[in-house]
C-alpha cells in the first residue's frame, strides 16, 4: 500500500465537501478530555527526529527494568520464546480471520486448535475463534444471554472487573436493560442473597474475582438456574483454569474472559484475547466466527468457517453480533503457549501464582498496620488495607523500581486505602522478600 | 415451477398457510426453498409465543443465507414441528407436506382474507422470476 500524504489544498477539497472549516471541527463530537495532545515536534531533520524519539522512548520504564506486582486484568507471566518466533512467521503472522478458506488452511487450523483448546480449558462444549477481549467477550456473553431468554433484567457482581463493567453499560445503554449490580460480602465474595425477585436473563461473576477472591461459583450457578437464568462465568487471570474447576462442570451456560495472560504479553495494557465459549444448545446465538473441520472434494481434511449465516455480512442488522472477526494473532499465541506448556506445565504455573502470592500475603500482613482486606480464598492477587492512602507507599516502592500494586479508590471510593498486589510465577523468592522488606521499612519510617 | 396446492393460502413473502377452523398450519413455499438452497437448520420459535402478522416469526438458516419467515396471520405458536431440528432438509424435500414448521391458533380470521389463493402467488411469482 502506498503511502500519500494529503496536501492542503487536498485537506481543503475533503473539509469543503463535508461543510466544514477545520479538521478540529471534524473531530468536535471527541471529547477533549479524552483526546491525545497534538504532538508538538517541530521540523526536524532525519537524525535530529531520531535522536528525539530516542529521548523520548528513553522515558519509559518497562518490566525488564521494573519488578511488577500489578495484576486486575493484565498478567505478566513468564512467555517462552518459540511462542514469539513461532506466531511471527510471515505464513501465520496476520491480525486477520482469513475468508478464503482455501489459501488459508494452516491459520484456519490454527483457530480450531486453539477452539479445542478453550473448550478443554472452560469444560465447554463449543468455543468461538476469539473475541477482541475479556470485556467485550463480557458484554456479548450479555447480549447472547438477553437474546436466548428475552429477559431485560441482568445481574452482575460488584468485583466483577470495573472496566469490564464500564463496558458492559456502553454496549447495552440504549437497549433498555435493567442492570443490577450485586455488592460483595466481608469475604470479598458477591452477595448472592442480595439478587432480587426478578425475571434475570443473567447472572455475571468473575472467578477470581477482581479482589483476586474465589467466588461461590457452583451456589451461584445454583441460584440463577433457580430463577430461570443463565448462568456466565468470566475471568480475567486465565492461568487460574489451571488450578480451578473448569467452569462448564459447574454450571457455566457461557464463559466469557480474558486469554491475556497465555502468552500474550502485558504490553501497554492490550491487546488482549476474548475467550468465548458456551453450551452446544446456544451454539447459533454464539457471536463471532467459529472454525470448523469439514471435507473438501477430494475427501481430505479440510477447514472452514462455520454457521456465518449469523454473522453481520449477511444477517445485517439481526446478526447475533457487529463482531465479524478475531482477535487472530493473540489467539494464534494462546494455542502455542498452550502447546508448549501442556496440562502439566499449565497446572504448574497456575500452583506457582497461588503458592507465591500466599506466601507474600502472609508475610505483608505481619506487618504491623497492614491487613488483608478480604478473608475469602484467593488464586494470585489479593488486597490490602494500608495504614494510609496508598500513594506514599506506592511513590517509596517505584523509587526502589517496584511497581507495587493498584490503588483501588480510583473504581471503589470505599476502598480508600486498599491496594491490590498480584503474584505470579515470574517473582523469585527473592523478589517477594525485597517487597517485605521495603513495605516494614516505609512502615518504619510512618509516625 | 412446481404446483402451489390449491387449498393453502399464500403471502408475498413466501409463507404458505393451512387453515382449519382457528388453526393455521404454516411453512415456506416451494419458490422460497429452492431459492434459499440447502436448509441446514430452522430455528422454531418456544411454544406459546405470540405473534402479529407479518413479524418474524422464525429464522431458516440455508448454506448461502439466514432468512425471516414471517407470520402470515396474528396469533399464537401451539405446536412447533420439532422433526425439522433433526431433519432440516424435509424443507427442501416437502415444502408443503413434511416441511411444515408452526401450527398456530388463529387470533383475527379476517386477516385470512388478505391472504393470496395459488392462482394469485402463482402470477405474483410471474412477475418476480
Amino acid at each position: 500500500m502506498r503511502y500519500l500524504p494529503l496536501t492542503d489544498a487536498d485537506r481543503k477539497e475533503i473539509l469543503a465537501s463535508l461543510g466544514m472549516e477545520s479538521v478540529e471541527e471534524l473531530f468536535s463530537d471527541i471529547p477533549p478530555e479524552v483526546r491525545n495532545p497534538a504532538l508538538q515536534i517541530a521540523s526536524l531533520s532525519e537524525p535530529e527526529l531520531e535522536k528525539h524519539i530516542k529521548e523520548l522512548g528513553e522515558k519509559n520504564r518497562d518490566l525488564a527494568e521494573l519488578q511488577s506486582f500489578l495484576g486486575g486484568g493484565i498478567y505478566q507471566h513468564f512467555i517462552p520464546h518459540a511462542v514469539d518466533h513461532l506466531s511471527g512467521r510471515a505464513e501465520f503472522y496476520t491480525a486477520y480471520t482469513p475468508y478464503q478458506a482455501e489459501v488459508s488452511q494452516g491459520t484456519l487450523q490454527a483457530i480450531f486448535e486453539y477452539q479445542t483448546m478453550v473448550s478443554l480449558l472452560t469444560g465447554m462444549e463449543v468455543a468461538n475463534a476469539s473475541m477482541y477481549d475479556g470485556a467485550s467477550a463480557v458484554a456479548e456473553a450479555a447480549l447472547m444471554a438477553g437474546s436466548i431468554t428475552g429477559r431485560k433484567a441482568l445481574a452482575y457482581s460488584a468485583a466483577l472487573h470495573p472496566q469490564y463493567q464500564r463496558v458492559l453499560r456502553t454496549y447495552t445503554q440504549h437497549l433498555g436493560l435493567d442492570l443490577v449490580e450485586l455488592p460483595w460480602t466481608e469475604k470479598g465474595q458477591t452477595d448472592l442473597d442480595a439478587l432480587p425477585e426478578k425475571e434475570f436473563s443473567a447472572l455475571i461473576l468473575q472467578n477470581p474475582n477482581y479482589f483476586g477472591v474465589l467466588e461461590p461459583v457452583a451456589e451461584a450457578s445454583r441460584v440463577i438456574h433457580e430463577r430461570g437464568g443463565l448462568f456466565i462465568y468470566s475471568f480475567s487471570e486465565a492461568a487460574s483454569l489451571g488450578l480451578l474447576p473448569p467452569p462448564g462442570s459447574l454450571g457455566a451456560d457461557i464463559v466469557a474472559g480474558e486469554g491475556q495472560s497465555l502468552g500474550i504479553p502485558p504490553s501497554f495494557g492490550g491487546p488482549g484475547l476474548g475467550i468465548f465459549a458456551t453450551r452446544e444448545q446456544f451454539m447459533r446465538r454464539m457471536p463471532g466466527r467459529i472454525i470448523g473441520e469439514a471435507q473438501d472434494a477430494e475427501g481430505k481434511r479440510a477447514f472452514v468457517m462455520v454457521l456465518q449465516t449469523r454473522e453481520q455480512h449477511i444477517r445485517r442488522e439481526k446478526a447475533t453480533s457487529n463482531i465479524c472477526s478475531n482477535q487472530a494473532l493473540c489467539a494464534l499465541r494462546a494455542l502455542i503457549y498452550l502447546s508448549l506448556m501442556g496440562e502439566r506445565g499449565f497446572r504448574a504455573v497456575a500452583e506457582q501464582c497461588y503458592h507465591k502470592a500466599h506466601y507474600l500475603s502472609q508475610a505483608l500482613e505481619e506487618i504491623p498496620g497492614v491487613k488483608l482486606r478480604f478473608r475469602g480464598e484467593f488464586f494470585n492477587e489479593f488486597v490490602l488495607t494500608l495504614p494510609q492512602e496508598p500513594e506514599g507507599l506506592l511513590n517509596f516502592l517505584l523509587k526502589n523500581s517496584i511497581l507495587g500494586g493498584i490503588p483501588l479508590k480510583k473504581y471503589y471510593p470505599s476502598l480508600k486505602q486498599e491496594v491490590l498486589v498480584t503474584v505470579t510465577e515470574v517473582h523469585p523468592k527473592e523478589d517477594l522478600d525485597k517487597l517485605v522488606y521495603l513495605v516494614k521499612e516505609w512502615r518504619g519510617g510512618l509516625k | 415451477m412446481s404446483v402451489n396446492p390449491k387449498e393453502l393460502k399464500y403471502t408475498r413473502e413466501h409463507e404458505w398457510a393451512l387453515i382449519e377452523g382457528n388453526r393455521a398450519k404454516v411453512g415456506i413455499t416451494d419458490f422460497a426453498q429452492s431459492h434459499l438452497g440447502d436448509i441446514v437448520y430452522v430455528d422454531l420459535p418456544p411454544l406459546g409465543k405470540e405473534i402479529k402478522k407479518g413479524e418474524t416469526l422464525l429464522v431458516v438458516e440455508s448454506v448461502k443465507t439466514a432468512s425471516d419467515v414471517y407470520a402470515p396471520l396474528s396469533g399464537k405458536v401451539i405446536e412447533i414441528n420439532n422433526a425439522l431440528s433433526k431433519a432440516p432438509e424435509k424443507v427442501n424435500r416437502d415444502p408443503y407436506g413434511e416441511g411444515w414448521m408452526v401450527i398456530m391458533e388463529i387470533k383475527d380470521p379476517k386477516e385470512a382474507e388478505e391472504l393470496l389463493s395459488s392462482e394469485d402467488y402463482e402470477s405474483y411469482l410471474s412477475t418476480i422470476s
